[in-house]
């Protein structure tokens, strides 16, 4: 029944599945070296994806999160509460692949730079809503204040993108794809790899997203059943 | 103009009815306080001999008004639920007119807080704020943001279990930009920094305290009635 209704998923998946195939082997073959770096550059077409994918995450559980309060549906409540697991999962992996990188370029794992610091933020907020939906047994109640948290949390955001990057310095590259200094600017071939790669990484969130979503109406209903037996 | 006038009317009561109640047993007064003073005794203990700069200053004096404000500002709700009075609450006064006597309640206990525990910790920290004007301003703004998100997650907690250790989880995330510009700012201010330098700080405390305000407000409703 969850299977039949949506044939066109069998598509959706092969498709994400080839185009990842191709960002892959285009990032390590078809994009040349940026210019000052080693091939350590190549951490651009899946460190951005991802942490793009852990704010996206972040914004499609505030906006069911909205749905839910307007709706009180509690589809919603599964729909924001699965995207926020997957930008938890998005965030922890976005930190490690830029830890990584800011070892081998700045030479320590972590220096609390501006953007390393609204990545931790994100992932505390995640950890909080999770904490706090753990902490409230009564399903309703779990629903309405982990979205009303979503929501503060989502309002906090912009606030921290702008507040801290202006207080402390950053050596994080900024905004290489829209600048118009020549020399920062991305050639075209690490462009088109970088875009397919945004788009790949979109497309495999909407996947785990579904499935996630999948599982958790299996449980609900599973629970459903066993309070009617 | 009636139903405004009767509004703030109903929130100054149940602003008065929280005065009385925390009178009676002073609860959140003796929590806030004597952990605030212990915070400050620690720290001053610890580094006060040592000559710190305003950068490392400024800091300490927010940790510990943080952490002051999460001792003690989570019962204005927490105590309604565990005195089961919630309910009559409910049906006494409407939902805007509560949060904002609670929040007046907890503004004014963290500012009150303040009177106290800033010149104190100047004094123990043999601190000169060259700017005291500018100072006082920042330390007034922060702390109301500080107190506005503290009021909306301690509605949030009051309805969950493990209550003490998720207010500081749940508030930490939502308040950093309040910290982030009140340390900046503060700093600013002891080093005696004309006032035009610290604007910036000023104005994204003030955006902040609108916004999360504006949103506590509406999102209030949501989480008293359910």
């Amino acid at each position: 029944m969850l299977k039949n209704d949506r044939p066109w998923f069998h598509g959706f998946k092969i498709f994400t599945f080839v185009w990842m195939i191709f960002v892959i082997i285009g990032s390590i073959k078809v994009a040349p070296e940026a210019t000052g770096f080693v091939s350590t550059s190549r951490v651009v077409f899946f460190h951005v994806p991802v942490a793009w994918v852990a704010v996206l995450a972040f914004l499609v559980s505030a906006v069911f999160s909205i749905r839910y309060l307007r709706k009180k549906q509690m589809e919603d409540d599964i729909w924001a509460s699965s995207s926020a697991a997957l930008g938890f999962l998005f965030a922890i992996l976005a930190t490690v692949t830029g830890s990584m990188w800011a070892k081998h370029e700045w030479g320590s794992y972590w220096n609390w730079d501006p953007r390393e610091t609204s990545i931790v933020i994100l992932l505390l907020i995640y950890a909080a809503y999770f904490a706090l939906r753990s902490a409230i047994d009564s399903q309703e109640t779990k629903a309405q204040l982990s979205a009303v948290y979503s929501i503060l949390a989502f309002v906090t955001v912009p606030f921290l993108i702008f507040v801290v990057p202006r207080v402390i310095f950053t050596l994080h590259p900024q905004n290489p794809i829209f600048t118009n200094e020549p020399k920062q600017r991305m050639t075209p071939s690490i462009r088109w790899v970088f875009f397919a790669s945004l788009f790949g990484f979109t497309l495999v969130y909407y996947w785990i997203l579904r499935l996630k979503v999948d599982i958790e109406r299996i449980k609900q209903r599973m629970t459903e059943m066993e309070d009617k037996s | 103009m009636t139903s405004r006038s009767t509004l703030l009317h109903k929130a100054w009561y149940v602003f008065q009815k929280d005065l009385h109640q925390e009178f009676r047993t002073r609860y959140a007064i003796n929590a806030i306080f004597l952990f605030a003073v212990t915070t400050l005794i620690v720290v001053s203990f610890s580094i006060g001999p040592a000559g710190l700069s305003a950068q490392v200053l400024s800091p300490l004096l927010w940790i510990i008004i943080f952490f002051s404000a999460m001792s003690g500002l989570s019962h204005i709700f927490v105590r309604e639920e565990e005195q089961q009075t919630s309910d009559t609450l409910r049906l006494v006064a409407p939902a805007n007119a509560i949060f904002l006597g609670k929040w007046l309640f907890n503004a004014v206990l963290l500012i009150g807080l303040e009177i106290l525990i800033v010149p104190l910790y100047l004094i123990f920290m043999n601190l000169e704020v060259k700017n005291p004007g500018g100072f006082a301003a920042i330390i007034l703004l922060g702390s109301l943001g500080v107190s506005t998100v503290a009021t909306i997650i301690a509605a949030i907690i009051s309805r969950a279990s493990a209550r003490g250790a998720l207010f500081a989880v749940l508030s930490f995330p939502i308040t950093l930009p309040i910290l982030v510009s009140a340390i900046h700012g503060t700093g600013m201010a002891i080093a005696g920094r004309p006032m035009v330098e610290m604007m910036g700080d000023y104005q994204i405390l003030f955006a902040f305290l609108v916004v999360i305000f504006t949103a506590s407000v509406l999102l209030f409703e949501f989480i008293w009635i359910i």
